[in-house]
């Protein structure tokens, strides 16, 4: 079906505006990519110890959960839904690892039985939103509350935490001769499917233009419930693949683990300048975005700034980003409005 | 294409918005990190930066006994800090730890959230030089120096059956009112409490245990649900300060008043007006100013190699005397002391 709509051989747009090297730079992406790497500098150059090959290891052990889970998050944004069930899918595949262990799974079988849990409770909020026709928004409140439920309901008051240590040590390793930690390996590997999926295939055109006009994606062909019940499955089990990352990094399976990391996927990929409303994203955006973050919190960690000064500054930091890109837009088209019908006159020669 | 043209607008206005916004972040980034600086200092031969990492910030407890920790770091001239999340979770702490680490201070005195998840982070920490010392909460043995055990459990447990037993006349229905289910000490007090009834008190009862999470609203409203499903109820232990705070503000205003003995561990600042207007007749705690002051105390001795963690080892702890080390390394302030209407004037934490 979305075969149908494969891209149109001849552009009919108006001729770029501006020279290729201003569109690849000039964008909120490559923005947000700058932004990061001035902190880095500004954080090695005025922050003790942050030139230590050791803060990119802790710095991204801390963000791969965030980073794991931004990739599915972006995706469904852009379509213009929200999953805010991603936090207790982590609860409840890290409960239910831990409980299967104790049971005497091994931890690779128990796994991959929390990873298709994790899948299920994605496909149960696809189902609610695609079928039943519900926001997505009250639908994953909603099972925010029944996941975090049932993982917190599953493991009582305990902790579980007798983890085979080959395991544990695997989810802290490095890649050898590096500071990188192995995690990273599996993050790139998703990471380039879901670029590619994302940017480079047909369904992925359809996720962009989902987010821009549901009917309008309707009538060009693509089956939007099926793109949107995909992406929910998809977030419930990368979700749970970083709930069993963060069971065994810590060594600990707890009902309350990753309580409020939804919000933090969230904030790091709004920042990388994927719009709330839907239908404009980039994935590098997003990585710089969650990147952007765990930088700065681990910089400004290290120059013993407390923690209520690290969540006003990451606020403030979303908040900024957020209103001055509104703000902008309606000061340029503000700017731009005298000028607009001579612009328009002379930007119309077909290609 | 008239879309095509905002959409172009939207990204340019964006890229510039995003500019502006990174000039002001390294303003920010600059002034805070120079705030931050030079607390580090000292690592030529004995490195006594000590730093406190409480379960989270903005805690009445942790801050008295942090000040107690500031007070002995003070007196032997050491570099005192307190780092910590705002919310109680390991992941948190872990992070806090790392950064600890990175930073090379002479030694971490940290409350545990969680007994297991932190440990892998301390032991990079020790691996990298820096003592460990728990203290409140403590770790699996083999995570830490040093724990600094505020009373042992047998004690704390000891000392609020009595207060309860003594309060209700040795029978009835009782109930407990916990912090988190999660709670690693709180867990153990009540099962002590429980053999202890048990075996000592067959008239008493515990009907239930409810969770008020250590927040001032819950706790409250499971107090009222308690008091309304449990007519019987005779008395309520709360071991944790928020809890008991929170029982004793509803008793206080009910009907209860009077007909529900309530004790548990609280401080007496929390609880003054509810012991001096009859709400509660007694209450125990330890003195946490005197718990982080011995911590500051044990981390001392432990970077200056005094002291090893060994069972045996003696060390100086200023005001408070000379301690000794315990078995798995456990280091006891001493006995919970009780607060009652006669002595809460003389104490201000």
């Amino acid at each position: 079906m979305s075969n149908t709509v494969t891209a149109t051989p001849d552009r009919v747009y108006r001729d770029y505006g501006q020279p290729l090297w201003r569109r690849l730079l000039v964008t909120r992406e490559s923005a947000i990519i700058a932004l990061l790497l001035l902190v880095i500098v500004v954080a090695l150059l005025s922050v003790r110890n942050f030139d230590n090959p050791i803060t990119i290891t802790y710095l991204l052990l801390d963000v791969a959960p965030i980073l794991l889970i931004a990739l599915p998050m972006t995706l469904i944004i852009i379509t213009g839904e929200i999953d805010l069930s991603v936090a207790s899918v982590v609860g409840l595949s890290s409960v239910l690892l831990g409980t299967l262990h104790q049971a005497g799974l091994p931890i690779a079988v128990a796994g991959i039985i929390a990873i298709i849990a994790g899948a299920l409770g994605g496909a149960l909020n696809g189902f609610l939103v695609t079928v039943v026709g519900l926001p997505s928004l009250a639908v994953t409140i909603g099972t925010l509350a029944l996941y975090r439920g049932l993982a917190v309901g599953l493991l009582g008051t305990t902790a579980v935490t007798d983890f085979n240590e080959f395991w544990t040590t695997l989810a802290k390793s490095k890649i050898p001769g590096t500071p990188i930690p192995s995690i990273t390996i599996p993050f790139l590997i998703l990471l380039a499917i879901f670029a590619v999926v994302l940017h480079f295939t047909p369904f992925g055109r359809g996720v962009f233009a989902i987010g821009l006009s549901s009917e309008a994606a309707t009538f060009s062909g693509i089956n939007v419930n099926r793109t949107k019940f995909i992406l929910f499955v998809v977030a419930g089990a990368v979700s749970a693949f970083a709930g069993i990352y963060y069971t065994l990094r810590f060594g600990s399976a707890r009902g309350d683990n990753a309580t409020g990391l939804e919000l933090q996927v969230i904030a790091a990929v709004l920042l990388g300048g994927v719009s709330i409303f839907g239908g404009r994203g980039a994935l590098h955006g997003v990585v710089a975005g969650v990147l952007l973050i765990g930088v700065l919190g681990s910089a400004l960690r290290l120059a013993n700034v407390t923690s209520d000064v690290i969540n006003i500054i990451t606020g403030v930091l979303l908040v900024l980003s957020v209103v001055s890109t509104s703000f902008l837009v309606w000061l340029h088209k503000q700017r731009s409005k005298p000028r607009r019908t001579p612009r328009v006159d002379s930007g119309t020669p077909p290609a | 294409m008239l879309f095509h043209k905002n959409g172009a607008g939207a990204a340019r206005s964006g890229a510039i918005a995003a500019i502006g916004l990174s000039i002001a972040l390294v303003a920010t980034g600059c002034s805070a990190s120079d705030t931050g600086g030079g607390s580090t200092d000292g690592d030529d031969s004995t490195n006594l930066a000590i730093t406190f990492l409480p379960k989270n910030l903005g805690n009445a407890y942790f801050d008295t006994s942090d000040k107690g920790g500031e007070t002995a770091i003070g007196e032997f001239g050491g570099t005192y800090a307190e780092v910590g999340p705002s919310t109680a979770t390991p992941d948190a702490q872990v992070s806090y730890i790392n950064t600890l680490t990175q930073q090379g201070v002479g030694a971490i005195v940290v409350s545990a959230n969680d007994p297991k998840a932190i440990g892998g982070a301390l032991n990079e920490a020790r691996d990298a030089g820096v003592k460990v010392v728990t203290y409140d909460s403590d770790t699996d043995v083999e995570f830490r120096d040093v724990f600094i055990n505020q009373a042992d459990s047998v004690g704390i447990a000891k000392v609020q059956v009595d207060l309860i037993a003594e309060q209700i006349g040795d029978a009835g229905e009782i109930a407990i009112l916990s912090a988190s289910a999660n709670a690693t000490n709180q867990n153990a007090w009540i099962e002590l409490m429980k053999s202890d009834i048990e075996d000592n008190h067959p008239d008493i009862t515990v009907v239930e245990t409810v969770y008020g999470d250590d927040d001032d609203q819950t706790s409250f409203d499971k107090t009222a649900a308690l008091l309304q499903t449990r007519p019987n109820l005779k008395g309520i232990i709360s071991p944790t300060t928020v809890g008991i705070a929170a029982a004793a503000r509803y008793l206080q205003n009910s009907e209860y008043k009077g007909e529900v003995a309530l004790t548990g561990l609280g401080t007496p600042n929390q609880m003054r007006d509810y012991v001096t207007d009859g709400t509660v007749t007694a209450f125990a705690l330890w003195n946490p100013a005197d718990l982080g002051y011995l911590a500051a105390y044990a981390a001392k001795a432990l970077i200056e190699e005094t002291i090893t963690g060994a069972e045996g080892d003696t060390f100086d702890a200023g005001d408070l005397g000379s301690y000794t080390v315990g078995a798995d390394g456990v280091v006891l302030l001493g006995d919970p002391y009780e607060f009652n209407k006669e002595n809460i004037a003389d104490f201000d934490f």
